[in-house]
């Protein structure tokens, strides 16, 4: 059998199509991202994006239980968003089979947070399959759609950055199931949870539980490898191989069902060991559960695991005092290289003045986030998807702008505001609230790599076949001044973001009207989808103010005599530093 | 292909235990593909392989990396301190930052360009003295890639003219890493993206790379 090189999400794509899945529905998020993108390029299989996790995971449930096969993809934080419909349908059951993938990223790569999704799965008591490499990906997204069917319970896929974001040799089928719909019925029992009904599901999830656990025991993907028998180790996922790597000679056991879990064989092989231990990272997720069972395990002898942050063969060497490869100390004098604005980068100028004016920012989850670091300083909140404007509208309340002399702004993208903003916003409206909100309309979900959303009106079959926000997609895109107008605010603009001298009349504009609520919509296409350049601009009689300095731009630097000077492989061509030059030494001319 | 049998063998019997290449630079340069090209050799050489790559906010313009592990068994995917048989720096700065990366005999090969971090133009850092000292040290090879590709006509190809680089580390032959560009370019830079190869690979074996 031919083996291909996929990433962890390209083989849950393959799995998924194999096992005949019909619908795929998620919403962006970073490492879940690439599933969908490889799922819409195949035949047969209808995927889109929707505005949000809640309302994926609500999409997938009605298609399940309507009879298609349907997987729903999101990150780890997404799982908060679409934890009401799960915990619901946790209890309804699902007909055809509902997979839903769960990926975390535990050291924070690209996320607020490195929550463990698998807690969800124990809390809704429904399976969860955990991946360790994307042959496991493969093999158990096709096994989850069974299981889903099987025990009629949506199943948790569970991934980590790691298993996502690696290729690995994977062996395919490479066919697809003939998966017949099934049958929709009314069933009003199962599936109006009212509380005369859901009294009862509750006793039909114990009875489940119960079923899942005798197939614990003898699942599959969970797998016992026997070597030393002084040495024993319980682990899933990308821990696993860290495991393999670090502790060659230990007896492993690989929990590839992470709920329920398999009391009895994990009770023999700690038996079967002289000591046995759980090596997990970022939770406890497994040694709580493991010692709830009764099973005692023992503490690395060299030190404690670390128990935040993503797990690496070296720190398991250290926990158990295995000798560690020589090598160099990291240096410790080299700048820093986070993350920055693109060159041309349509939220620079906007953080520029939100700066200057020394407003409070509360903002939120997207590229813009960079209005945080050096040299804007510019977002003072980063929380969640959409809590720029209602944490805006309490910081009014709070009497913010009064007790510290600043202006409160609000700030969030495009597609964060069709996520959850517009509700956000309607809270602010609904009940009279004052202040100023911007919405960074660059056409596209940048962050995760400018997927579309309802704000472009670009599907993803739309991006599937590379049509993006400046081709005229096929979806409807939302008019957001039209819909901010009919909400209720009467003070709406709309702004060319790369206009400095516009963007700044209008924050002046709006953040002097303390009496109504003002929305700015700033506009200008993200530099990922519009990848035009204009000429470069030339310095002369620079006076080395350093007032373009300070808009941030990669390509801007100053020589050895602290004139401006512009890197010509990375300057695009913008206006931003011609407009940001206090003398009109940087020209185009 | 026809010839798996005989890369398996090739491959297996030319790389002793497990192999651990780190490709380091900064976000836009092109390390993915570079990464991609590699593993693509590796399982054409009927080696298991595993290739992790970081996405999301760190791809604009910070610090990134992709580890590739090859041997006839992989575990892990990621790179420990000390465990890196050949790091392939994009950035010179770069370089210096994965030093504690390389394993005692392992090898080094930097493009001799400096991109300078936002952290420094705005003022609040300053660039590193004496890189060029400090990565002899290291026993790094210096390559002008970033001279060849623009020279090539072809700017955007300095992954490529790296990856010319690093084959001459490992032990595959030349054709698997040009079959392996024929199939991961877009057709239309297949030959522009060769040349690139070739160029890289040539400086390396002269040793144009200092």
């Amino acid at each position: 059998m031919d083996k291909n090189l996929m990433s962890g999400n390209e083989a849950i794509a393959q799995g998924a199509w194999e096992a005949g899945v019909a619908v795929g529905v998620g919403y962006p998020g970073t490492p879940s991202t690439e599933t969908l993108e490889a799922l819409v390029r195949k035949d047969d299989v209808y995927c889109e994006w929707s505005p949000n996790e809640k309302v994926a995971f609500e999409v997938g449930l009605g298609a399940a239980i309507a009879g298609a096969r349907s997987l729903v993809t999101m990150k780890h934080v997404g799982v908060n968003v679409a934890a009401d419909p799960f915990m619901a349908a946790a209890s309804t059951g699902v007909n055809a089979g509902l997979v839903l993938l769960a990926a975390d990223d535990p050291s924070c790569y690209s996320s607020q947070n490195e929550q463990d999704s698998r807690f969800y799965a124990a809390f809704g008591r429904i399976p969860c399959l955990d991946v360790a490499d994307s042959q496991d990906c493969y093999e158990m997204t096709r096994a989850a759609f069974e299981l889903s069917e099987r025990f009629d319970t949506p199943v948790m896929l569970h991934e980590t950055m790691r298993i996502a974001h690696t290729r690995t040799l994977v062996a395919t089928a490479g066919a697809r199931e003939a998966v017949a719909p099934r049958d929709y019925a009314d069933d009003i029992p199962k599936y109006v949870m009212m509380p005369a009904n859901a009294v009862k599901r509750r006793l039909v999830v114990d009875e489940r539980q119960a079923e899942l656990e005798a197939y614990a025991e003898t699942c599959p993907f969970n797998k016992v490898e026997r070597r030393s028998e002084k040495v024993g180790v319980i682990c899933a996922g990308a821990v696993y191989q860290h495991v393999r790597e670090a502790l060659p000679d230990a007896s492993t056991f690989k929990l590839g069902l992470a709920w329920p879990l398999p009391a009895r064989a994990l009770a023999d092989f700690a038996a079967s060991v002289d000591a046995c231990y759980v090596v997990e990272e970022a939770s406890d997720y497994f040694s709580s559960r493991v010692r709830a069972l009764g099973i005692e395990l023992a503490e690395p002898p060299a030190a404690p695991l670390p128990v935040a942050g993503e797990l690496k063969p070296e720190l398991i060497r250290a926990a158990f005092g295995v000798a560690q490869p020589t090598h160099l100390a990291p240096a410790t004098d080299l700048p820093p290289r986070p993350p920055a604005f693109c060159p041309g980068c349509p939220h620079r100028l906007v953080f520029c003045e939100l700066r200057r004016l020394k407003a409070i920012v509360t903002g939120d989850i997207g590229c813009y986030t960079l209005g945080a670091v050096a040299p804007y300083g510019a977002c003072h909140t980063v929380i969640d998807m959409g809590a720029s404007l209602s944490m805006a509208h309490g910081m009014e309340l709070a009497g913010a702008p009064e007790r510290t002399g600043r202006p409160v702004v609000g700030v969030i993208g495009d597609s964060t505001f069709a996520h959850s903003g517009i509700t956000s916003l309607l809270g602010t409206i609904y009940n009279g609230g004052t202040g100023t909100l911007c919405i960074l309309d660059n056409r596209t979900t940048a962050m995760t790599g400018t997927q579309g959303n309802p704000v472009n009106g670009v599907t993803l079959t739309d991006s599937s076949h590379k049509i993006g926000p400046l081709d005229n997609p096929t979806g409807k895109a939302l008019d957001l001044l039209a819909l901010v107008r009919a909400m209720g605010v009467e003070d709406v603009v709309e702004v060319d973001a790369q206009d400095l001298q516009a963007v700044r009349s209008a924050l002046k504009a709006a953040t002097s009207a303390t009496d109504r609520l003002s929305v700015i919509v700033f506009k200008a296409p993200c530099r990922l989808i519009d990848r035009s350049r204009g000429k470069q601009p030339t310095i002369r009689d620079c006076r080395a103010c350093g007032q373009c300095i300070k808009i941030g731009c990669p390509a801007l630097g100053r020589a050895k005599d602290g004139t401006a000077a512009i890197d010509p492989t990375q300057c695009i061509g913008c206006d931003q530093c011609v407009q940001s030059c206090p003398f009109g030494c940087i020209t185009k001319e | 292909m026809a010839d798996t049998e005989k890369n398996v063998q090739r491959g297996q019997a030319l790389l002793h235990g497990t192999k651990t290449i780190l490709l380091v630079g900064v976000g836009g340069q092109g390390t993915i593909l570079a990464g991609k090209l590699l593993a693509t050799v590796a399982a054409e050489a009927g080696l298991d392989v595993k290739v992790s790559e970081i996405h999301g906010m760190s791809q604009r313009g910070g610090s990134v990396s992709t580890v590739i592990r090859l041997g006839e068994h992989v575990s892990t995917m990621v790179c420990d301190d000390g465990c890196a048989d050949v790091v392939v720096a994009f950035e010179a700065v770069e370089a210096l930052r994965a030093q504690h990366y390389l394993a005692e005999s392992g090898t080094m090969f930097v493009n001799d360009e400096e991109i300078t971090p936002v952290s420094v133009n705005i003022g609040n850092f300053t660039m590193p003295e004496r890189v060029g000292e400090r990565l002899a040290e290291l026993g790094a090879h210096l390559l002008d890639a970033g001279v060849i590709a623009r020279g090539l006509g072809t700017p955007r190809s300095t992954n490529v003219v790296l990856v010319g680089a690093l084959s001459t580390a490992l032990p595959f032959d030349v054709e698997l890493w040009r079959d392996a560009v024929r199939a991961c370019v877009p057709a239309a830079t297949v030959d522009a993206n060769l040349a690139a190869f070739d160029a890289g690979r040539d400086a390396a074996l002269r040793g144009a790379a200092r």
